[in-house]
């Protein structure tokens, strides 16, 4: 049997504000990490990620008893959501795709008279 | 589905967002963060799908066809040197997301017996303000970089004052709203107010800041998402939408940093004096003369140097000669020449530009030194090849005070022995300033587009 627990509404206010100090946080020290070569990336990324947006407007075009204003504008923000979630993962994929590390060509056996030595490391 | 299982599992969707960005510390296992974090995304919107029930289902399709198609559509074929407009685009869209559910849940909400309570209705004028703003400043982002739009700022006088007191107002209208006014047609104009000073805003802006300003408005539409979680009482937009936030305002800091100016000075200095030339750096190149090379003569340089450095520049991506100078490199490499890139960090049009290019041109990353890095190899470094760059290596930045890039951190290029410039001709370039590098005795210039001057290197460096 489930206990159902209804918050009042400060509560929630407290709860939600609370996660959202936690969440700046944890944003700074998660994007420090991040290298400078993959800053690109991480834009596009984060780019993807704020695309969650589109769950709002799922929320509402879904929600019953909408007059066609709210049809209009929910389906006009779910368009702009997608296209934000789809283009957002495929070009960051894009990106990180070409992050692949190669060998490095080898040098000839016959170097240049002053003998410039092996590439250094 | 109950509360309880929805809340889990948006849960795990954040922690897959979490993840996604923790993965990107190191580029072996980045690609596969970005695939969690894909997977989280799905699963968020099947949650939500569950939650809605299945009234309007065909709706929520077509419009998420729709979009997603063209967002599939545009992203793949698209050029990798196209990718900073198309960042911006899709920041764009998710702002305008944003803003449009604020106008449906004001629409929704009002008008309400007593008032809506203040944190509604200050998330929905905030998040509708900062979602029209990220907007609109994300279109004309993108249009200066796709070059619909000038590259070189767009100035007027009395710019600030009209701007500022443009916010000001939807301010003042957002605040009314907040308060609990209740009349839907504030936020209209909050919205409407908001997309105009998004325009204005990026518009005075030159093309060789871009990187500082999409960063900016990363962070503004994480912002405005956030702040839709707490209009929908909904935690996953709350932490998505911060950590967006938080990813964008730091980079925006970096960035600015980088530059050596603060991010007021980026956004609202359009630039510095573009018009003011200084005395002393006279352009007038009358008395000055440069010396120009050979692509013969540049060959021998590198092919018989122990070490050389690539310096690339937006110039590199415009003539699109990525692949031509790694193909260079490996040359050079295969005679013993030691070979390294120096990045600086507003090289190119947004942050990283440099390393996505040559990414794609297959340069090994371990070849890829930042400034900090590079700078000192200089002084050991027999040839120094810049193509494509100026302002980075412009030594007016360290000598010149009254050079609007004073100040700037750059690369020490002229510390080489000797210094290669691919160049077009002598003209400004994009910023429009001139560059004493290019007179320095040590320097030589390779006049030419960048791609055939390669060719042409890489044909005599064989041939040697």
């Amino acid at each position: 049997m489930t206990v159902a627990v209804t918050f009042g509404h400060g509560t929630q206010l407290m709860f939600e504000t609370t996660i959202l100090v936690l969440a700046i946080f944890l944003g700074f020290e998660v994007i420090s990490k991040v290298p400078t070569l993959l800053h690109t990336p991480l834009m596009s990324g984060t780019n993807a990620i704020h695309g969650v947006v589109i769950v709002g407007a799922m929320l509402v075009l879904g929600a019953p008893h909408k007059s066609p204003y709210i049809w209009a504008v929910g389906f006009a923000a779910t368009v702009l959501a997608s296209a934000n979630v789809v283009g957002g993962f495929v070009v960051t994929d894009r990106m990180l795709e070409m992050f692949k590390k190669r060998e490095r060509p080898k040098p000839d056996q016959a170097t240049p008279g002053d003998g410039g030595g092996p590439p250094a490391a | 589905m109950s509360y309880t299982t929805t809340n889990f599992l948006y849960l795990l969707t954040i922690v897959t967002f979490v993840l996604a960005l923790r993965f990107l510390s190191n580029p072996a296992h980045a690609r596969r963060g970005n695939q969690i974090g894909a997977v989280g995304m799905l699963l968020a919107i099947g949650v939500t799908w569950a939650k809605i029930g299945t009234t309007t289902w065909w709706a929520l399709v077509v419009a998420m066809l729709l979009g997603g198609s063209f967002g599939a559509v545009a992203a793949r074929k698209v050029r990798m040197t196209a990718m900073p407009q198309m960042v911006a685009l899709f920041n764009g869209v998710g702002g305008g997301a944003a803003a449009l559910i604020a106008l449906a849940e004001v629409h929704r909400i009002l008008p309400e017996p007593g008032r809506p309570s203040y944190d509604v209705s200050t998330a929905i004028a905030l998040s509708g303000l900062i979602g029209a703003v990220s907007f609109a400043g994300s279109m004309i982002a993108f249009g200066k970089l796709q070059e619909l739009i000038r590259g070189r700022p767009i100035t007027y006088p009395g710019q600030q004052a009209v701007n500022l007191a443009l916010l000001a107002g939807c301010v003042g209208v957002a605040v009314a709203l907040a308060a609990g006014v209740q009349d839907e047609w504030l936020l209209w104009a909050t919205v409407g107010g908001g997309a105009l000073f998004g325009v204005l805003f990026v518009l005075p802006i030159g093309g060789a800041d871009m990187p500082v300003v999409i960063s900016l408005l990363n962070a503004f539409t994480g912002l405005a998402v956030a702040i839709g979680g707490f209009e929908l009482q909904n935690d996953v937009l709350i932490v998505a939408g911060m950590l967006v936030g938080a990813s964008g305002t730091l980079l925006t800091l970096l960035m600015a940093r980088a530059m050596n100016r603060s991010v007021a000075n980026v956004i609202f200095g359009a630039f510095g004096a573009v018009a003011a030339a200084e005395p002393g750096t006279a352009g007038d190149g009358a008395g000055r003369t440069v010396r120009m090379a050979s692509p013969e003569d540049v060959a021998v340089m590198l092919a018989y140097a122990h070490k050389v450095v690539f310096v690339p520049g937006y110039g590199l991506a415009v003539a699109q000669a990525q692949h031509d100078v790694r193909q260079l490199a490996d040359l050079l490499e295969q005679r013993g020449v030691e070979v390294s890139y120096a990045i600086h960090p507003v090289a190119g049009r947004m942050p990283g530009h440099m390393n996505v290019l040559l990414a794609e041109a297959n340069v090994p990353y371990p070849q890829l030194k930042e400034m900090d890095e590079a700078n000192p190899e200089f002084a050991r470094t027999d040839v120094a090849v810049v193509v494509g760059a100026n302002d980075v290596v412009n030594p007016d930045a360290r000598n010149n005070r009254g050079s609007p890039i004073y100040g700037m951190p750059i690369l020490n290029v002229d510390d080489a022995q000797t210094v290669v410039v691919l160049k077009r001709s002598m003209n400004p370039g994009f910023a429009g300033i001139e560059n004493p590098l290019f007179y320095n005795p040590k320097t030589v210039m390779l006049f030419g587009d960048a791609k055939e001057s390669l060719t042409k290197l890489i044909a005599d460096v064989k041939a040697l």
